[in-house]
């Protein structure tokens, strides 16, 4: 079996509110996970178990308390937890993919040279980038109208597409997916559970939160109770 | 091979040692280190007083501090303390290889030559004689940053706020420089105005593979600009990280309390 892209050892999140008495919310502890390649690991746990917090401190977005993660970037682990952020950054740039549930991206820029960036910043030329993006656009079924838009003004459904393309364009050999079908109708969902299969099939790792059950049973490999490492209060 | 990917390099383009400056009694900034990397957009964010224009000040060569070391990677002189190169020296590495975008374009161009003559003059300064290359680059980084070539020759009252940003944005980025420090480059500007600067700058640092110290005291062009974020209290700096981590899960009381306290709208 080839190695693991990604191994979250010993995890710990706890909130410290300081300007609330100092209040702690503890998250979890002493977590533990790793995920090969073609793997999908589908986080479960009601709301509050800590889900989104996970995949946040993977990617570097939230700080855990302990523990380490680490991604396979370039041939080596980089443990996310301690890098440079220069390094991160790099991880970040070309192994790490992620989409949330909200598109929180620059209101103003046109549609089509949003989801054509993430390709510019890896040196893929202009032209290339542009045909790339046009056809994920498509794919997605984004009204061609809409692509020299910013899509400050698009529909939540809409937003959350241009987000899908943006990640989805970079072939990031892992990724991590807060909940992108959220709000998404049954077409544009079967359309990203093809994307997801095709990520899959192309050996990425993938971490994903999806509360829509059929999404869910479409592309999980395997279940991961966030609950099991809960932290105490 | 895969195609050539830009990936930045390891080597610190400046590096910040103990970087210590009093006025009088008061505190300026107090031991502050921190490299910055070729590509790298570092934010400083603070409240005023906080010693963040202080920091800038001192490490664009432009306030000598009481203590610590400025280095830089002079192409001429390889990594060297920026306050022990003699005064020629110095001033020649800050007209060839860096910017500095002011708040108040009145402090960065002169207010008596010609729109033009502002971004060409750097060229000139550095030994630039064909006059027809150096109108050409001229409009070039008129064009670049969206301004309308058939006014190079008004001088720089007879442009908005904006538009005498964009001026001086183009000088300072004319002569290729390798590090721009920018000192609440939006601040005056309306919202829209500044939006639209903010986009230029984006792409501009993006395509020139720049690295830029920015000050600023507004989170939102923070995270729009920067990588990573330095924030100060009272001279020292109280919390360092990624950009996103520091905004969406800040560590220190005072981080916590300047994230918390933006304004949603």
């Amino acid at each position: 079996m080839s190695s693991p892209l990604i191994i979250v050892e010993d995890l710990a999140k706890t909130f410290v509110l300081h300007n609330a008495d100092d209040a702690t919310i503890p998250v979890f502890a002493g977590l533990k996970l790793e995920v090969a390649p073609g793997e999908c690991v589908v986080l479960s746990g009601e709301s509050g178990a800590g889900k989104s917090t996970l995949m946040r401190s993977i990617y570097g977005n939230y700080l855990p308390t302990q523990g380490a993660v680490r991604v396979l970037h370039d041939g080596a682990y980089v443990d996310i937890t301690r890098a440079l952020p220069f390094q991160v950054m790099d991880v970040r740039r070309r192994t790490l993919g992620y989409v949330s549930q909200f598109l929180r991206v620059i209101p103003r820029i046109p549609t089509l040279q949003l989801v054509m960036e993430p390709l510019l910043e890896n040196g893929v030329d202009v032209e290339e980038a542009r045909e790339r993006a046009e056809t994920l656009l498509a794919a997605l079924r984004l009204p061609r109208a809409h692509w020299g838009l910013p899509p400050a003004t698009f529909s939540g459904g809409e937003q959350q597409r241009v987000n899908i393309a943006r990640s989805f364009i970079r072939n990031y050999p892992v990724m991590l997916l807060d909940e992108p079908t959220a709000s998404l109708d049954a077409e544009n969902r079967a359309i990203v559970v093809q994307l997801i299969r095709q990520a899959l099939d192309r050996g990425a790792a993938l971490i994903g939160i999806f509360h829509d059950q059929d999404v869910r049973d479409a592309v999980a490999t395997r279940l991961f109770t966030v609950n099991d490492f809960k932290a105490a209060a | 091979m895969n195609a050539m990917v830009q990936t930045i390099q390891a080597a610190p383009l400046l590096r910040v040692e103990g970087l210590t400056k009093s006025y009088g009694h008061v505190v300026g900034c107090r031991d502050v280190s921190f490299e910055i990397r070729p590509g790298e957009v570092l934010g400083i964010v603070g409240e005023s007083g906080s010693g963040k224009t202080t920091v800038l000040n001192c490490i664009s060569g432009r306030l000598p501090p009481n203590a610590g070391r400025i280095e830089f990677d002079t192409s001429r002189f390889g990594l060297s303390d920026i306050y022990r190169l003699s005064e020629p020296d110095r001033r020649r590495m800050q007209r060839e290889e860096w910017g500095f975008v002011h708040q108040n374009p009145r402090d960065g161009l002169r207010m008596r030559a010609s729109g033009g003559a502002n971004v060409a003059e750097p060229l000139m300064n550095l030994g630039g004689r064909h006059y027809g290359k150096m109108r050409a680059a001229t409009i070039e980084w008129l064009e670049r940053v969206e301004l309308d070539t058939r006014r190079i020759d008004d001088k720089p009252r007879h442009f908005s706020g904006g538009m005498q940003q964009r001026i001086q944005v183009a000088r300072n980025l004319i002569h290729g420089p390798r590090l721009v420090f920018m000192d609440e480059p939006t601040g005056g500007l309306d919202v829209s105005v500044q939006a639209r600067l903010l986009d230029l700058l984006r792409e501009l640092v993006r395509d020139l593979g720049l690295a830029v110290i920015i000050v600023t005291h507004d989170m939102a062009v923070a995270r729009l600009m920067a990588d990573r974020l330095m924030v100060m209290k009272g001279g020292f700096v109280v919390e360092t990280g990624l950009t996103d981590q520091v905004l969406d899960d800040p560590q220190h009381p005072y981080s916590q309390l300047l994230v918390s306290s933006v304004l949603q709208i």
